[in-house]
Protein backbone atom coordinates (compact mmCIF):
# COMPACT_ATOMS: atom_id res chain seq x y z
CA UNK A 1 0.00 0.00 0.00
CA UNK A 2 2.40 2.63 0.76
CA UNK A 3 5.34 1.90 -1.59
CA UNK A 4 2.78 2.46 -4.69
CA UNK A 5 1.43 5.66 -2.98
CA UNK A 6 5.30 6.70 -2.83
CA UNK A 7 6.02 5.75 -6.00
CA UNK A 8 2.48 7.22 -7.30
CA UNK A 9 3.68 10.66 -5.81
CA UNK A 10 7.44 10.07 -6.35
CA UNK A 11 8.33 12.90 -8.19
CA UNK A 12 6.15 15.58 -5.74
CA UNK A 13 7.75 14.04 -2.77
CA UNK A 14 10.91 14.88 -3.76
CA UNK A 15 10.22 17.97 -4.78
CA UNK A 16 8.76 19.13 -1.55
CA UNK A 17 11.37 16.95 0.09
CA UNK A 18 14.20 19.28 -1.35
CA UNK A 19 11.91 22.88 -0.59
CA UNK A 20 11.88 21.43 2.90
CA UNK A 21 15.50 20.74 3.29
CA UNK A 22 16.97 24.08 1.74
CA UNK A 23 14.13 26.18 3.42
CA UNK A 24 15.05 23.74 6.52
CA UNK A 25 18.90 24.51 6.04
CA UNK A 26 18.30 28.05 5.45
CA UNK A 27 16.45 28.51 8.24
CA UNK A 28 19.26 27.35 10.97
CA UNK A 29 21.87 28.94 8.83
CA UNK A 30 20.01 32.54 9.62
CA UNK A 31 19.43 31.45 13.10
CA UNK A 32 23.62 31.10 13.61
CA UNK A 33 23.92 34.48 11.81
CA UNK A 34 21.43 36.17 14.06
CA UNK A 35 22.33 34.26 17.10
CA UNK A 36 23.53 36.98 19.86
CA UNK A 37 20.41 38.70 18.71
CA UNK A 38 18.44 35.50 19.33
CA UNK A 39 19.74 35.19 22.65
CA UNK A 40 19.27 38.65 23.56
CA UNK A 41 15.23 38.72 22.33
CA UNK A 42 14.40 36.33 25.48
CA UNK A 43 10.48 35.86 23.51
CA UNK A 44 12.68 34.28 20.10
CA UNK A 45 15.73 32.71 23.10
CA UNK A 46 12.45 30.84 24.19
CA UNK A 47 11.13 29.66 21.05
CA UNK A 48 14.00 28.14 19.98
CA UNK A 49 14.19 26.44 22.88
CA UNK A 50 10.77 25.00 22.63
CA UNK A 51 11.79 24.12 18.80
CA UNK A 52 14.69 22.31 20.32
CA UNK A 53 12.76 19.98 22.89
CA UNK A 54 9.50 19.62 20.50
CA UNK A 55 11.58 18.64 17.48
CA UNK A 56 13.09 15.80 19.12
CA UNK A 57 9.88 14.47 20.86
CA UNK A 58 8.06 14.36 17.76
CA UNK A 59 10.98 12.69 16.24
CA UNK A 60 11.11 9.86 19.42
CA UNK A 61 7.11 9.51 18.93
CA UNK A 62 7.86 8.73 15.31
CA UNK A 63 10.08 6.09 16.25
CA UNK A 64 8.59 4.93 18.84
CA UNK A 65 5.61 3.45 17.36
CA UNK A 66 8.55 1.54 14.91
CA UNK A 67 10.17 0.51 17.95
CA UNK A 68 7.11 -0.62 19.21
CA UNK A 69 6.03 -2.60 16.46
CA UNK A 70 9.44 -4.40 16.13
CA UNK A 71 10.29 -5.36 19.22
CA UNK A 72 6.45 -6.84 19.74
CA UNK A 73 7.13 -8.76 16.49
CA UNK A 74 10.11 -10.06 17.80
CA UNK A 75 8.36 -11.02 21.19
CA UNK A 76 5.90 -12.56 18.92
CA UNK A 77 8.48 -14.43 16.87
CA UNK A 78 7.35 -12.56 13.71
CA UNK A 79 10.19 -9.54 11.90
CA UNK A 80 7.84 -6.53 11.94
CA UNK A 81 8.03 -4.16 9.47
CA UNK A 82 10.77 -4.16 7.17
CA UNK A 83 9.75 -2.98 3.49
CA UNK A 84 9.98 0.45 3.45
CA UNK A 85 13.90 1.47 3.54
CA UNK A 86 16.95 -0.27 4.94
CA UNK A 87 15.65 -2.87 7.27
CA UNK A 88 11.79 -0.99 7.41
CA UNK A 89 13.31 2.36 9.05
CA UNK A 90 11.70 4.69 7.05
CA UNK A 91 8.54 2.82 8.02
CA UNK A 92 7.28 5.85 10.69
CA UNK A 93 7.99 8.32 7.94
CA UNK A 94 5.76 6.42 5.01
CA UNK A 95 2.73 6.25 7.89
CA UNK A 96 3.04 9.77 8.62
CA UNK A 97 2.99 10.39 4.66
CA UNK A 98 0.09 8.01 3.95
CA UNK A 99 -1.70 9.84 7.23
CA UNK A 100 -0.97 13.66 6.21
CA UNK A 101 -2.52 12.42 2.57
CA UNK A 102 -5.57 10.79 3.89
CA UNK A 103 -8.68 12.42 3.96
CA UNK A 104 -10.28 14.01 7.03
CA UNK A 105 -13.59 13.18 7.08
CA UNK A 106 -16.64 14.85 9.57
CA UNK A 107 -19.19 12.32 10.21
CA UNK A 108 -22.94 13.64 9.79
CA UNK A 109 -24.38 15.27 12.22
CA UNK A 110 -20.75 15.69 14.31
CA UNK A 111 -20.44 18.80 15.73
CA UNK A 112 -17.64 20.35 13.33
CA UNK A 113 -15.96 22.68 16.05
CA UNK A 114 -15.65 20.28 18.55
CA UNK A 115 -14.56 17.49 16.37
CA UNK A 116 -11.79 19.47 14.77
CA UNK A 117 -10.44 20.76 18.35
CA UNK A 118 -10.83 17.08 20.14
CA UNK A 119 -7.62 16.36 18.72
CA UNK A 120 -5.49 19.48 19.67
CA UNK A 121 -7.24 18.84 22.50
CA UNK A 122 -5.75 15.88 23.53
CA UNK A 123 -1.55 17.13 22.15
CA UNK A 124 -1.42 20.26 23.76
CA UNK A 125 -1.12 19.12 27.51
CA UNK A 126 1.14 16.26 26.41
CA UNK A 127 3.49 18.75 24.90
CA UNK A 128 3.17 21.95 27.75
CA UNK A 129 3.92 19.13 30.20
CA UNK A 130 7.40 19.18 28.64
CA UNK A 131 8.08 22.90 28.98
CA UNK A 132 9.34 21.93 33.01
CA UNK A 133 10.79 18.61 32.87
CA UNK A 134 14.38 19.01 33.69
CA UNK A 135 17.05 16.84 31.17
CA UNK A 136 20.29 17.84 33.80
CA UNK A 137 19.84 20.43 36.64
CA UNK A 138 20.93 22.99 34.31
CA UNK A 139 19.54 21.82 31.21
CA UNK A 140 15.42 23.54 31.30
CA UNK A 141 13.35 25.49 30.22
CA UNK A 142 10.99 26.98 32.99
CA UNK A 143 12.75 25.89 36.31
CA UNK A 144 9.54 26.76 38.37
CA UNK A 145 8.94 25.89 41.66
CA UNK A 146 6.05 23.69 41.84
CA UNK A 147 6.89 22.03 38.78
CA UNK A 148 5.57 18.62 40.00
CA UNK A 149 1.94 20.24 40.97
CA UNK A 150 2.39 22.24 36.81
CA UNK A 151 2.57 18.25 35.59
CA UNK A 152 0.10 16.97 37.08
CA UNK A 153 -2.43 19.37 36.28
CA UNK A 154 -1.47 19.29 32.53
CA UNK A 155 -2.03 15.51 32.31
CA UNK A 156 -5.41 15.60 34.06
CA UNK A 157 -6.61 18.10 31.90
CA UNK A 158 -5.00 15.93 28.29
CA UNK A 159 -8.53 13.70 29.55
CA UNK A 160 -10.66 16.40 27.40
CA UNK A 161 -9.39 15.36 23.99
CA UNK A 162 -10.83 11.92 24.63
CA UNK A 163 -13.93 13.16 25.87
CA UNK A 164 -14.87 16.02 23.42
CA UNK A 165 -13.64 13.42 20.89
CA UNK A 166 -16.56 10.73 21.47
CA UNK A 167 -19.25 13.54 22.21
CA UNK A 168 -18.12 15.32 18.91
CA UNK A 169 -18.27 12.78 16.79
CA UNK A 170 -22.26 11.76 17.10
CA UNK A 171 -21.14 7.73 17.03
CA UNK A 172 -22.25 5.56 19.76
CA UNK A 173 -18.91 3.80 19.61
CA UNK A 174 -16.91 6.94 19.93
CA UNK A 175 -19.13 8.04 22.87
CA UNK A 176 -19.21 4.71 24.86
CA UNK A 177 -15.16 4.58 24.49
CA UNK A 178 -15.08 8.42 26.16
CA UNK A 179 -16.76 8.06 28.85
CA UNK A 180 -15.00 4.34 29.68
CA UNK A 181 -12.06 6.60 29.40
CA UNK A 182 -13.37 9.39 31.56
CA UNK A 183 -14.52 7.20 34.38
CA UNK A 184 -10.92 5.48 34.44
CA UNK A 185 -8.64 8.39 33.98
CA UNK A 186 -10.08 10.36 36.78
CA UNK A 187 -10.08 7.58 39.28
CA UNK A 188 -6.76 6.49 38.46
CA UNK A 189 -5.50 10.33 38.82
CA UNK A 190 -6.28 9.93 42.83
CA UNK A 191 -3.50 7.17 43.12
CA UNK A 192 -1.37 8.76 40.80
CA UNK A 193 -1.91 11.69 42.84
CA UNK A 194 -1.16 10.28 46.24
CA UNK A 195 2.10 8.65 44.74
CA UNK A 196 3.42 12.16 43.94
CA UNK A 197 2.42 13.41 47.56
CA UNK A 198 5.00 10.07 48.59
CA UNK A 199 7.42 11.35 46.28
CA UNK A 200 7.39 15.09 47.65
CA UNK A 201 7.39 14.09 50.96
CA UNK A 202 10.97 12.26 50.18
CA UNK A 203 12.23 15.40 48.23
CA UNK A 204 11.04 18.08 50.41
CA UNK A 205 9.81 19.83 47.21
CA UNK A 206 7.73 20.37 44.48
CA UNK A 207 10.18 20.80 42.03
CA UNK A 208 11.46 18.62 40.09
CA UNK A 209 15.32 19.49 40.07
CA UNK A 210 15.10 19.72 43.47
CA UNK A 211 13.57 16.18 43.92
CA UNK A 212 16.04 14.70 41.25
CA UNK A 213 19.18 16.04 43.70
CA UNK A 214 17.63 14.71 46.94
CA UNK A 215 17.96 11.42 45.42
CA UNK A 216 22.14 11.69 45.52
CA UNK A 217 23.96 9.07 47.15
CA UNK A 218 23.81 5.70 45.01
CA UNK A 219 21.08 3.94 43.52
CA UNK A 220 20.21 2.51 46.59
CA UNK A 221 19.37 6.63 47.69
CA UNK A 222 16.90 6.97 44.61
CA UNK A 223 13.51 6.91 45.77
CA UNK A 224 12.23 3.48 44.00
CA UNK A 225 13.52 1.31 47.12
CA UNK A 226 12.16 3.45 50.05
CA UNK A 227 8.70 4.37 47.72
CA UNK A 228 8.42 1.04 46.29
CA UNK A 229 4.75 0.89 46.50
CA UNK A 230 4.40 3.57 45.35
CA UNK A 231 6.54 3.47 42.23
CA UNK A 232 4.53 0.78 41.31
CA UNK A 233 1.26 2.45 41.90
CA UNK A 234 2.43 5.41 39.75
CA UNK A 235 3.43 3.14 36.80
CA UNK A 236 0.68 1.23 36.75
CA UNK A 237 -1.32 4.28 36.74
CA UNK A 238 0.82 6.26 34.16
CA UNK A 239 -0.46 2.97 31.95
CA UNK A 240 -3.78 3.52 32.85
CA UNK A 241 -3.76 7.40 32.47
CA UNK A 242 -2.27 6.94 28.87
CA UNK A 243 -4.93 4.53 27.95
CA UNK A 244 -2.36 1.82 27.16
CA UNK A 245 -2.53 -2.29 27.30
CA UNK A 246 -4.05 -3.77 29.04
CA UNK A 247 -6.05 -0.73 30.19
CA UNK A 248 -7.02 0.27 26.82
CA UNK A 249 -11.06 -0.32 26.77
CA UNK A 250 -11.56 3.53 25.91
CA UNK A 251 -10.28 1.41 22.43
CA UNK A 252 -11.48 -1.79 23.10
CA UNK A 253 -11.24 -3.02 19.36
CA UNK A 254 -13.24 -6.39 19.54
CA UNK A 255 -15.63 -4.12 21.88
CA UNK A 256 -16.19 -0.58 20.70
CA UNK A 257 -14.07 -0.78 17.19
CA UNK A 258 -11.33 1.70 18.14
CA UNK A 259 -13.26 3.66 20.61
CA UNK A 260 -13.28 7.54 20.95
CA UNK A 261 -11.25 7.90 17.21
CA UNK A 262 -13.23 5.69 15.42
CA UNK A 263 -14.36 8.11 13.26
CA UNK A 264 -10.79 10.13 12.53
CA UNK A 265 -9.26 9.44 9.72
CA UNK A 266 -5.78 10.59 8.64
CA UNK A 267 -4.03 13.41 10.47
CA UNK A 268 -6.76 13.98 12.95
CA UNK A 269 -6.08 10.38 13.73
CA UNK A 270 -2.82 10.92 13.68
CA UNK A 271 -2.85 13.79 15.92
CA UNK A 272 -4.26 11.31 18.82
CA UNK A 273 -1.42 8.76 18.00
CA UNK A 274 1.11 11.16 18.61
CA UNK A 275 -0.38 12.73 21.67
CA UNK A 276 -0.64 9.22 23.00
CA UNK A 277 2.88 8.18 22.14
CA UNK A 278 3.98 11.99 23.62
CA UNK A 279 2.02 10.99 26.93
CA UNK A 280 3.86 7.81 26.83
CA UNK A 281 7.43 9.15 26.80
CA UNK A 282 6.09 11.82 29.56
CA UNK A 283 5.20 9.42 31.86
CA UNK A 284 8.42 7.24 31.50
CA UNK A 285 10.56 10.40 31.97
CA UNK A 286 8.53 11.25 34.96
CA UNK A 287 8.70 7.94 36.46
CA UNK A 288 12.75 8.16 35.61
CA UNK A 289 12.90 11.64 37.85
CA UNK A 290 10.74 11.00 40.36
CA UNK A 291 12.03 7.71 41.39
CA UNK A 292 15.38 6.13 39.38
CA UNK A 293 17.43 9.41 40.05
CA UNK A 294 17.08 10.99 36.34
CA UNK A 295 20.29 12.03 35.30
CA UNK A 296 22.11 10.76 37.97
CA UNK A 297 24.56 7.82 37.17
CA UNK A 298 24.24 4.64 38.66
CA UNK A 299 27.96 4.28 39.11
CA UNK A 300 27.40 7.38 42.33
CA UNK A 301 28.84 5.66 45.42
CA UNK A 302 30.27 2.75 43.38
CA UNK A 303 33.51 4.59 41.75
CA UNK A 304 34.97 7.46 43.38
CA UNK A 305 33.25 10.91 43.08
CA UNK A 306 36.59 12.41 41.84
CA UNK A 307 36.45 10.23 38.58
CA UNK A 308 32.86 10.44 37.85
CA UNK A 309 32.89 14.40 37.85
CA UNK A 310 36.44 14.40 35.59
CA UNK A 311 36.04 15.96 31.93
CA UNK A 312 37.18 12.66 29.93
CA UNK A 313 35.45 10.65 28.15
CA UNK A 314 35.08 7.71 30.50
CA UNK A 315 33.91 10.41 33.47
CA UNK A 316 31.40 11.95 30.81
CA UNK A 317 29.95 8.98 30.51
CA UNK A 318 30.39 6.99 33.82
CA UNK A 319 29.13 10.49 35.66
CA UNK A 320 25.75 12.09 35.48
CA UNK A 321 24.22 13.32 32.69
CA UNK A 322 21.63 13.40 30.02
CA UNK A 323 22.38 10.22 28.89
CA UNK A 324 21.39 8.65 32.06
CA UNK A 325 17.57 10.20 32.09
CA UNK A 326 17.57 8.68 28.29
CA UNK A 327 18.23 5.43 29.26
CA UNK A 328 15.99 5.11 31.97
CA UNK A 329 13.14 6.73 29.63
CA UNK A 330 14.15 3.92 27.60
CA UNK A 331 14.08 0.94 30.08
CA UNK A 332 10.39 2.23 31.16
CA UNK A 333 9.04 2.74 27.47
CA UNK A 334 10.32 -0.92 26.75
CA UNK A 335 8.02 -1.99 29.86
CA UNK A 336 5.02 -0.10 28.30
CA UNK A 337 5.58 -2.53 25.35
CA UNK A 338 6.23 -5.25 27.20
CA UNK A 339 3.16 -4.86 28.99
CA UNK A 340 1.28 -4.51 25.79
CA UNK A 341 2.74 -7.73 24.48
CA UNK A 342 1.90 -9.83 27.41
CA UNK A 343 -1.14 -8.85 29.30
CA UNK A 344 -5.10 -9.42 27.94
CA UNK A 345 -7.22 -6.12 28.50
CA UNK A 346 -8.90 -5.67 31.79
CA UNK A 347 -12.17 -5.80 32.03
CA UNK A 348 -13.69 -2.54 32.94
CA UNK A 349 -15.18 -3.88 36.48
CA UNK A 350 -11.41 -4.89 37.31
CA UNK A 351 -10.09 -1.49 36.02
CA UNK A 352 -12.50 0.50 38.44
CA UNK A 353 -11.68 -2.43 41.47
CA UNK A 354 -7.66 -2.42 40.79
CA UNK A 355 -7.68 1.49 41.01
CA UNK A 356 -10.12 2.16 43.97
CA UNK A 357 -10.09 -0.94 46.01
CA UNK A 358 -5.93 -1.71 45.64
CA UNK A 359 -4.07 1.00 44.51
CA UNK A 360 -5.53 4.17 46.87
CA UNK A 361 -5.63 1.98 50.08
CA UNK A 362 -1.50 1.07 49.00
CA UNK A 363 -0.81 4.69 48.39
CA UNK A 364 -2.77 5.99 51.87
CA UNK A 365 -1.05 3.04 54.13
CA UNK A 366 2.46 3.82 52.45
CA UNK A 367 2.44 7.85 53.04
CA UNK A 368 1.87 7.05 56.54
CA UNK A 369 4.66 4.52 56.92
CA UNK A 370 6.81 6.86 55.09
CA UNK A 371 5.53 9.90 57.67
CA UNK A 372 6.68 7.67 60.23
CA UNK A 373 10.02 7.36 58.44
CA UNK A 374 10.51 10.67 58.45
CA UNK A 375 9.87 11.11 61.78
CA UNK A 376 12.04 8.45 63.10
CA UNK A 377 14.61 9.73 60.65
CA UNK A 378 14.92 6.59 58.97
CA UNK A 379 18.60 6.53 57.68
CA UNK A 380 19.62 6.67 54.59
CA UNK A 381 16.57 8.21 52.71
CA UNK A 382 14.64 10.07 55.61
CA UNK A 383 17.61 11.48 57.84
CA UNK B 1 0.98 49.83 28.51
CA UNK B 2 3.28 47.22 30.11
CA UNK B 3 3.34 43.45 28.85
CA UNK B 4 1.53 42.45 32.08
CA UNK B 5 -1.23 44.99 31.64
CA UNK B 6 -1.80 43.83 28.43
CA UNK B 7 -1.88 40.25 29.06
CA UNK B 8 -4.52 41.00 32.05
CA UNK B 9 -6.63 42.79 30.15
CA UNK B 10 -6.60 39.44 27.69
CA UNK B 11 -7.52 36.90 30.52
CA UNK B 12 -10.21 39.43 31.36
CA UNK B 13 -12.19 39.79 28.84
CA UNK B 14 -11.51 36.10 27.48
CA UNK B 15 -13.22 35.04 31.18
CA UNK B 16 -16.00 37.30 30.97
CA UNK B 17 -17.06 36.34 27.64
CA UNK B 18 -16.71 32.55 28.66
CA UNK B 19 -18.30 33.04 32.00
CA UNK B 20 -21.58 34.79 29.98
CA UNK B 21 -21.70 32.48 27.44
CA UNK B 22 -21.59 29.87 30.02
CA UNK B 23 -25.33 30.81 30.90
CA UNK B 24 -26.34 32.07 27.63
CA UNK B 25 -24.99 28.95 25.20
CA UNK B 26 -27.86 26.35 24.36
CA UNK B 27 -26.19 23.50 24.16
CA UNK B 28 -25.12 22.25 27.61
CA UNK B 29 -22.11 20.38 26.51
CA UNK B 30 -20.75 23.68 25.09
CA UNK B 31 -21.82 25.49 28.13
CA UNK B 32 -19.39 23.08 29.96
CA UNK B 33 -16.53 23.06 28.16
CA UNK B 34 -16.76 27.31 28.51
CA UNK B 35 -16.55 27.06 32.00
CA UNK B 36 -13.66 25.44 31.38
CA UNK B 37 -12.45 28.09 29.44
CA UNK B 38 -13.43 30.20 32.46
CA UNK B 39 -11.68 28.45 34.90
CA UNK B 40 -8.54 28.35 32.61
CA UNK B 41 -8.45 32.62 32.21
CA UNK B 42 -9.18 32.78 35.64
CA UNK B 43 -5.64 30.23 36.44
CA UNK B 44 -3.80 33.04 34.20
CA UNK B 45 -5.53 35.85 36.31
CA UNK B 46 -4.10 34.52 39.44
CA UNK B 47 0.04 33.45 38.27
CA UNK B 48 -0.47 37.31 37.88
CA UNK B 49 -1.03 38.05 41.20
CA UNK B 50 1.77 35.46 42.00
CA UNK B 51 -0.76 33.05 43.25
CA UNK B 52 0.72 30.07 41.57
CA UNK B 53 -0.05 27.41 43.77
CA UNK B 54 -3.71 28.54 43.76
CA UNK B 55 -3.63 28.91 39.80
CA UNK B 56 -2.02 25.25 39.23
CA UNK B 57 -4.51 23.89 41.98
CA UNK B 58 -7.18 25.39 40.53
CA UNK B 59 -6.42 23.53 36.95
CA UNK B 60 -5.70 20.59 38.80
CA UNK B 61 -9.23 19.99 40.72
CA UNK B 62 -11.32 22.33 38.80
CA UNK B 63 -10.61 21.69 35.29
CA UNK B 64 -9.00 18.49 35.67
CA UNK B 65 -11.79 16.64 38.05
CA UNK B 66 -14.81 18.39 38.74
CA UNK B 67 -15.54 19.56 35.07
CA UNK B 68 -14.75 16.04 33.78
CA UNK B 69 -17.23 14.62 36.12
CA UNK B 70 -19.66 18.21 35.56
CA UNK B 71 -19.18 16.68 31.48
CA UNK B 72 -19.63 12.95 32.06
CA UNK B 73 -23.30 13.96 33.51
CA UNK B 74 -24.44 16.43 30.80
CA UNK B 75 -23.13 14.07 28.36
CA UNK B 76 -25.33 11.35 29.68
CA UNK B 77 -28.26 13.43 30.01
CA UNK B 78 -30.30 14.19 27.19
CA UNK B 79 -31.56 16.97 28.28
CA UNK B 80 -34.18 19.86 26.55
CA UNK B 81 -33.08 22.97 27.38
CA UNK B 82 -36.53 24.93 25.91
CA UNK B 83 -38.65 24.25 28.94
CA UNK B 84 -35.72 25.06 31.11
CA UNK B 85 -35.88 28.72 29.64
CA UNK B 86 -39.96 29.08 30.14
CA UNK B 87 -40.16 31.31 32.93
CA UNK B 88 -37.58 33.52 32.03
CA UNK B 89 -39.49 37.06 32.00
CA UNK B 90 -41.16 36.29 34.49
CA UNK B 91 -39.36 35.04 36.91
CA UNK B 92 -36.41 38.23 35.71
CA UNK B 93 -37.42 40.91 38.18
CA UNK B 94 -36.77 38.69 40.97
CA UNK B 95 -33.68 37.67 39.78
CA UNK B 96 -32.32 41.08 39.51
CA UNK B 97 -33.32 42.20 42.84
CA UNK B 98 -31.31 39.23 43.92
CA UNK B 99 -28.69 39.96 41.92
CA UNK B 100 -28.42 43.61 43.10
CA UNK B 101 -28.76 42.60 46.89
CA UNK B 102 -25.47 40.29 46.50
CA UNK B 103 -23.86 42.96 44.65
CA UNK B 104 -24.14 45.11 47.84
CA UNK B 105 -23.70 42.81 50.07
CA UNK B 106 -20.36 42.36 48.31
CA UNK B 107 -19.73 45.69 47.81
CA UNK B 108 -19.99 46.76 51.41
CA UNK B 109 -17.68 43.81 52.74
CA UNK B 110 -14.57 44.29 49.98
CA UNK B 111 -15.47 47.35 48.70
CA UNK B 112 -12.90 50.63 48.88
CA UNK B 113 -14.12 51.52 52.76
CA UNK B 114 -12.30 48.40 53.53
CA UNK B 115 -9.68 47.15 50.80
CA UNK B 116 -8.86 50.90 49.27
CA UNK B 117 -5.50 51.46 48.20
CA UNK B 118 -5.58 53.80 51.11
CA UNK B 119 -6.42 51.40 53.74
CA UNK B 120 -4.03 48.38 52.55
CA UNK B 121 -0.42 49.01 51.02
CA UNK B 122 -0.03 48.22 47.54
CA UNK B 123 1.65 44.28 47.57
CA UNK B 124 5.17 44.37 46.47
CA UNK B 125 6.42 42.36 44.07
CA UNK B 126 8.45 39.42 45.46
CA UNK B 127 11.55 38.53 43.81
CA UNK B 128 12.04 34.85 41.63
CA UNK B 129 13.06 32.82 44.78
CA UNK B 130 10.35 33.51 46.51
CA UNK B 131 8.19 30.49 47.12
CA UNK B 132 4.35 30.96 47.02
CA UNK B 133 3.86 27.08 47.77
CA UNK B 134 6.35 27.19 50.87
CA UNK B 135 4.36 30.21 52.73
CA UNK B 136 1.00 28.73 51.94
CA UNK B 137 1.83 25.15 53.77
CA UNK B 138 3.89 26.93 56.21
CA UNK B 139 1.13 29.33 57.07
CA UNK B 140 -1.64 26.62 56.49
CA UNK B 141 0.19 23.56 59.08
CA UNK B 142 1.38 25.90 61.32
CA UNK B 143 -1.06 29.04 62.51
CA UNK B 144 -4.54 27.51 60.54
CA UNK B 145 -3.56 23.83 61.29
CA UNK B 146 -6.47 23.30 63.54
CA UNK B 147 -9.37 25.18 61.24
CA UNK B 148 -7.36 23.10 57.88
CA UNK B 149 -7.88 19.53 60.13
CA UNK B 150 -11.57 20.85 60.93
CA UNK B 151 -12.45 21.62 57.50
CA UNK B 152 -10.85 18.16 55.86
CA UNK B 153 -12.52 15.99 58.43
CA UNK B 154 -16.15 18.29 57.36
CA UNK B 155 -15.34 16.88 54.00
CA UNK B 156 -14.38 13.43 54.85
CA UNK B 157 -17.50 13.44 56.53
CA UNK B 158 -19.53 14.39 53.86
CA UNK B 159 -18.40 12.34 51.25
CA UNK B 160 -19.06 8.94 53.64
CA UNK B 161 -22.36 10.22 54.29
CA UNK B 162 -23.19 10.76 50.49
CA UNK B 163 -21.57 7.45 49.70
CA UNK B 164 -23.68 6.23 52.48
CA UNK B 165 -26.98 7.73 51.65
CA UNK B 166 -26.56 6.24 47.71
CA UNK B 167 -25.59 3.09 48.24
CA UNK B 168 -27.93 -0.10 47.47
CA UNK B 169 -27.19 -3.17 48.40
CA UNK B 170 -29.12 -5.04 45.30
CA UNK B 171 -29.67 -8.95 46.44
CA UNK B 172 -28.92 -11.61 43.81
CA UNK B 173 -26.01 -9.65 41.92
CA UNK B 174 -23.14 -11.63 40.98
CA UNK B 175 -20.00 -10.23 42.35
CA UNK B 176 -16.38 -11.90 42.36
CA UNK B 177 -14.28 -12.65 45.85
CA UNK B 178 -11.28 -12.13 43.89
CA UNK B 179 -9.30 -13.45 47.22
CA UNK B 180 -11.12 -16.80 46.81
CA UNK B 181 -10.43 -16.56 43.27
CA UNK B 182 -6.89 -16.13 43.97
CA UNK B 183 -6.83 -18.73 47.04
CA UNK B 184 -8.07 -21.09 44.98
CA UNK B 185 -6.09 -24.44 43.93
CA UNK B 186 -5.85 -26.40 40.55
CA UNK B 187 -7.22 -29.44 43.13
CA UNK B 188 -10.18 -27.64 44.21
CA UNK B 189 -11.16 -27.60 40.23
CA UNK B 190 -9.52 -30.06 38.65
CA UNK B 191 -10.22 -34.48 39.41
CA UNK B 192 -8.02 -35.95 37.33
CA UNK B 193 -9.13 -39.72 37.09
CA UNK B 194 -6.26 -42.32 36.09
CA UNK B 195 -7.56 -45.63 34.22
CA UNK B 196 -6.76 -48.01 31.27
CA UNK B 197 -7.39 -46.85 27.61
CA UNK B 198 -10.37 -48.58 26.54
CA UNK B 199 -10.50 -50.50 23.32
CA UNK B 200 -11.89 -49.66 20.39
CA UNK B 201 -15.51 -51.14 20.00
CA UNK B 202 -16.30 -53.18 16.76
CA UNK B 203 -13.28 -53.44 15.13
CA UNK B 204 -9.83 -54.78 16.28
CA UNK B 205 -7.02 -52.06 16.11
CA UNK B 206 -4.65 -52.52 13.23
CA UNK B 207 -0.88 -51.42 13.02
Amino acid sequence: MTETVLQKYKGQLLLTGLVATVLGVAVVMLGFHFWDDIKANVLLYTLVKIVCIVGPLMGAVAYLTFAERKIIGYMQVRIGPNRVGPRGWLQPIADALKLLMKEIVVPTNANRFLFVVAPMLSIAPALAAWAVLPFTDTLVLANIDASLLYVLALTSVGVYGVIIAGWASNSKYAFLGAMRSAAQIVSYEIAMGFALVGVLIAGGSLNLVDIVEAQQGSFLHWFWLPLFPLFLVYFISGVAETNRAPFDVSEGESEIVAGFHVEYSGMAFAVFFLAEYANMILIAALAALMFLGGWLSPFQGILSDQFLSSSGILGTVFGNGVHWLFAKMSVMLLLFLWFRATFPRYRYDQIMRLGWKVFIPITIVWLVVEGAAVILDIGPWFD
Amino acid sequence: MDIERIIFWVFAVILVFAAGRVITVRNPVHAAMHLVLAFFTCAGLWLLLEAEFLAITLVLVYVGAVMVLFLFVVMMLDINMSPLREGFVRYLPLGVIIALVVFSEMFAVVGVKYFGSDVIAIPERHGADYSNVRELGSVLYTDYVYPFEIASVILLVAIIAAIALTMRKRPGTKSQNVAQQVAVKSTDRVRVVKMMSEEKQGSSVRD
